[in-house]
């Protein structure tokens, strides 16, 4: 049985491949969304909030097979397109609906003097977001995106369902190889568990110091 | 030169401001006072378009600006002309002492950074901050925060310095400190707009004192005359409330 970790555990650099592009993504796409709904731009904003709407209000597993299997019938460009990046697609999509909902509400947290005052020594809006308001919000925001970060890394599963063998694909072939089913699924449980509680670790001490910032 | 026309606020159906006029030359301090209620805040914020004006022209210094077509481009002129310190300090929470002040002669005024670090060490000093440079807001007294918001608004050589009720939110303890930095930026002939409720400060420094009611300027002055001698009733009558 410990004969699987190493096997499943060369699978592990992809499965995180996915989690780090797909988080990266949907911060910065989340932010994008968080500062529209913080402006509320006519037209974009109904945009924003029906985008927002439907990916919360789907399953994730819905949206993979929508992007891999539907889109590329529709819209033919996407033939070539692989599980990985449909994946990637998918969780970034998914994934900035609800952490643009994290970061607007931090946004809208900052101290409404602080906007006043910013706009008072003349900032243009970019300048009050990036470096005033959005510094703050990130304080706010980031153990809240911690936790989506560790919903990511288990959601990168569901991209075996695409034909994607990272550790779940793994997973499955090496059960089905051996009818192995409780070792093999036993051992990625716990994988999946190790990394999740490492970070949980990191959270909490990042947390800890997100609490000491701007104080001294 | 500031010259306000005709300015005129509306919340709704309130009208806030009625057409306020008023001009206010270089160099010159004024004091605005009244009932709570009748305006001033809200005369001090259309300048600069925290509050956006309904009617009327604005002019500070070489830009003006019609108040119901004003531009993005003519707003952000007004509020670089302009510096305004808050009520409740409203400094930036995560910079230190120095980097709100340093922060708008980088960002705004694009000053190289050793140039506006110099700067806001001299104004450190005049504040008698230096050595909470590298604090944070959370880490000062109110007194020293808004010695702080003063020293970023002074930093900015803006033609005209907006102070909301600079003291009303300190405890008493913090109170004078604040008025003897004021006293001192008056001292350099400043172009100065003051709302405050701090009646022995406006007649020590002020050059006018204006007396605001229902959105309107009921009268005007100087301290000697306003404070000793007013005119109208309502200023007799708001005088004799706030000097009992």
């Amino acid at each position: 049985m410990l004969g699987l970790v190493p096997i499943l555990l060369g699978y592990l650099p992809l499965t995180l491949f996915m989690a780090v592009i797909s988080m990266v993504c949907a911060l910065v796409l989340a932010s994008l969304l968080a500062m529209e709904r913080v402006a509320r731009i006519p037209v974009l904003d109904s945009i924003v909030v029906l985008f927002i709407s439907f990916f919360r209000g789907t399953p994730l597993l819905v949206q993979l097979f929508l992007f891999y299997y539907g889109l590329p019938q529709m819209l033919p460009f996407l033939t070539n397109m692989t599980g990985v990046q449909a994946a990637i697609i998918g969780l970034t999509l998914h994934f900035s609906a609800y952490m643009a909902e994290s970061i607007r509400a931090a946004i809208i947290g900052v101290d409404r003097s602080q906007w006043e005052a910013a706009e008072a020594v003349g900032m243009t809006r970019m300048q009050m977001m990036g470096r005033i308001v959005l510094p703050q919000a990130a304080r706010v925001a980031a153990p809240t995106l911690v936790n989506y970060f560790i919903d990511m890394i288990k959601s990168t599963s569901l991209a075996f369902t695409l034909g994607v063998t990272e550790m779940m694909g793994a997973t499955q072939k090496e059960a089905a190889g051996s009818f192995l089913y409780f070792e093999a699924f036993i051992v990625v449980a716990l994988i999946y568990w190790a990394i999740v509680e490492a970070l949980s670790f990191a959270q909490k001490r990042l947390e800890f110091s997100l609490n000491r910032a701007f104080t001294r | 030169m500031i010259r306000l026309q005709g300015l005129t606020k509306r919340f709704g159906e309130t009208t806030v401001l009625n057409g306020i006029d008023l001009t206010i030359d270089q160099g010159e301090r004024v004091v605005v006072i009244g009932p709570s209620g009748t305006g001033k805040s809200t005369l001090l914020r259309c300048i600069n378009f925290l509050d956006r004006p309904d009617a009327g022209t604005i002019q500070v210094g070489d830009l003006t600006v019609d108040a119901a077509h004003a531009s993005r481009a003519q707003i952000l002129g007004l509020r670089r002309r302009t510096a305004f310190v808050f009520q409740n300090y409203a400094l930036f929470a995560n910079k230190t002492a120095r980097q709100n002040i340093t922060e708008a002669l980088v960002t705004v005024q694009r000053r190289p950074r050793a140039e506006a670090e110099a700067r806001a060490d001299a104004i450190l000093a005049e504040t008698g901050l230096t050595e909470k440079a590298n604090s944070f807001p959370a880490a000062l007294s109110g007194g020293q925060q808004q010695r702080v918001g003063i020293g970023r608004a002074m930093a900015l050589d803006a033609d005209l310095m907006l102070f909301d009720e600079p003291t009303s939110a300190l405890d008493p303890e913090w109170v004078g400190e604040v008025l003897d930095l004021m006293r001192r930026v008056a001292e350099r002939r400043q172009t100065m707009l003051i709302v405050t409720h701090e009646m022995q400060f406006a007649r020590e420094i002020a050059d006018r004192v204006i007396f605001m009611d229902g959105g309107r300027i009921v009268e005007q002055g100087p301290p000697a005359q306003v404070f000793e001698a007013p005119q109208d009733e309502r200023t007799r009558s708001f005088l004799r409330r706030v000097t009992r």
